[in-house]
């Protein structure tokens, strides 16, 4: 089986056109739902033949249903490495389910039925992982598609429920709701001045958590941070979007006095910090991944404060996708290992940036 | 500076407190601030469950320490099991460790009781049984009063009349 993205809607890169509100700051905004199947144990402890059946089940319910009848299924455990990567770098599914912790190969009927911005996680740590993506700060929507999904596959599949404990998970920190809500939101200014751990701090102290680009246990580059509910247990899905949503919106805020004191207070130095990171993305003939996200993070705040005009927030976004490893490896038909990919990088950087700047002032020579 | 409370080991932690509008700092080395239950993000961040399994209470000492011969009827997971894991066997086990799990998630969660969206499965998507749901509240009622569990129960009795 190989991997085709062009079968998914907007080959599932929807979520990140830039399109959604607040998307100056928040690039996406993710939910996910945990659920279980009843009279089975959870997959960590299921027979393979178990596991099997869980994903037929869920399989069959899913394409029964109005959200995923257009949806495309993957089997995880058919696929190559970097199959599975790339999928994970689309953030689609989890490093657990893509087999790519160390030591963890990836789990039989381990699978995944998409649009590409909702879909379902077969055989996570919980038999389903409900999953909705959505460009911005959008949890409203969000959540209407995914309480729908979650209503439809419920009605064909049964699902373990307690009284008292609400939903049943594997992991006891995602029982009752279910739910983890999650924004993907960009800080360079709140790291610049400093205020960033003020923040962090803040934010667990009224029950949010922060992770990395790619969620749990990853670590934080380019000023890239996950802010998500913390708890999922004594209050209802409303309170704890409406919490998240307080919180995100404060933080928008901050981040934008963050920008506002560093152009009022250090202009030439941030103009400075903006045109050295475009210079070594435009020119540099190597790069890692992790410094082409820390440069594109100087680039994207540059965007955002209307230093550099002749470059969209939807191409640093697709950059930010296809830099990653396995996109880069696949595209080029390299393996993942290959030594030359920092070189590769750079010169994939450097033609998506003269192809912008391009557009750009050909489009200011049409208007002038 | 010194730990404020060996005053001995160089202070590693500086805890902020805000309690009723007055702050107050207290400045702690590692061991002690261990021993007080403090974590800090860097222990808290690697082994989260544990990290808070470190800081239950008396209540769910079960699933911390002691030799515990129950079992899961449907799965056979055992308490120990848990402990290495930090997951559970399958749905029934929150039956089975019901009392030791209501105070894990307690700690965890604030609460014990659910209170967002409710499954209602295919056959009693119109028509809810609420009888069904009534009898096992009753029940949980029972046992909540047996364990002395005055808040849950009260909660229960609240939520049952609510439904009769």
């Amino acid at each position: 089986m190989t991997l085709d993205f062009s079968l998914l809607p907007d080959s599932g890169m929807a979520w990140l056109d830039a399109s959604g509100p607040e998307s100056h700051v928040v690039l996406s905004t993710r939910l996910r739902l945990a659920r279980n199947l009843q009279g089975m144990a959870f997959t960590l402890r299921a027979k393979p033949e178990d596991l099997d059946a869980a994903r037929d089940r869920i399989l069959e319910a899913g394409r029964q249903t109005a959200s995923l009848r257009d949806g495309v299924a993957f089997q995880l455990d058919d696929l190559e490495r970097i199959d599975r990567q790339l999928l994970h770098e689309r953030h689609m599914i989890s490093r657990e389910l893509a087999g790519l912790e160390r030591n963890q190969p990836v789990r039989r009927a381990a699978a995944l039925l998409t649009t590409g911005s909702l879909g379902v996680m077969i055989n996570e740590e919980d038999h389903l992982r409900l999953q909705s993506l959505k460009s911005g700060f959008d949890l409203s929507r969000a959540y209407a598609e995914i309480e729908r999904l979650d209503a439809d596959l419920g009605e064909r599949v049964p699902v373990a429920f307690h009284p008292e404990f609400g939903y049943l998970t594997a992991c006891p920190t995602n029982a009752g709701t279910g739910l983890r809500a999650s924004v993907l939101i960009h800080l360079p200014g709140l790291v610049l001045t400093k205020e960033i751990a003020k923040v962090l701090q803040g934010l667990s102290q009224v029950g949010l958590t922060f992770r990395g680009l790619y969620g749990e246990g990853s670590e934080v580059v380019g000023n890239f941070f996950q802010l998500s509910n913390q708890t999922t247990l004594g209050k209802s899905e409303e309170e704890l979007l409406d919490h998240l949503s307080k919180m995100v919106r404060q933080v928008v805020d901050y981040e934008v006095q963050a920008r506002d004191v560093l152009q009022r207070e250090a202009p030439a130095v941030i103009a400075d910090k903006v045109w050295r990171a475009y210079g070594l993305l435009r020119y540099a003939r190597s790069l890692s991944f992790e410094e082409t996200m820390n440069l594109l993070s100087g680039v994207r705040l540059g965007v955002g404060l209307n230093l550099i005009q002749d470059l969209s927030v939807y191409t640093l976004n697709e950059l930010l996708i296809y830099t990653q490893p396995a996109h880069l490896a696949q595209r080029e038909g390299r393996a993942l290992s290959d030594p030359e990919l920092p070189f590769i990088r750079a010169s994939y950087v450097r033609e998506q940036l003269e192809a912008d700047a391009a557009r750009g002032s050909n489009g200011r020579d049409a208007a002038s | 500076m010194q730990c404020d409370n060996c005053q001995q080991r160089p202070a590693a932690i500086h805890l902020t407190q805000i309690v009723d509008n007055s702050v107050t700092t207290v400045h702690l080395c590692e061991e002690c601030a261990a021993e007080k239950g403090v974590q800090t993000g860097a222990t808290a961040a690697k082994l989260p469950l544990a990290g808070l399994m470190a800081s239950v209470g008396q209540g769910a000492a079960a699933l911390l320490h002691g030799e515990d011969e129950r079992a899961c009827s449907f799965c056979g997971a055992r308490l120990e099991d848990f402990r290495a894991s930090g997951r559970l066997g399958c749905p029934h086990c929150y039956e089975t460790f019901e009392q030791d799990l209501r105070d894990l998630l307690r700690r965890i969660h604030g609460s014990s009781q659910h209170v967002g969206e409710v499954y209602l499965p295919a056959s009693s998507a119109h028509y809810p049984d609420s009888e069904r749901v009534l009898a096992e509240m009753r029940e949980q009622l029972r046992r909540a009063v047996g364990a002395e569990n005055f808040e849950l129960a009260a909660e229960l009795r609240d939520r049952i009349r609510s439904m009769e």
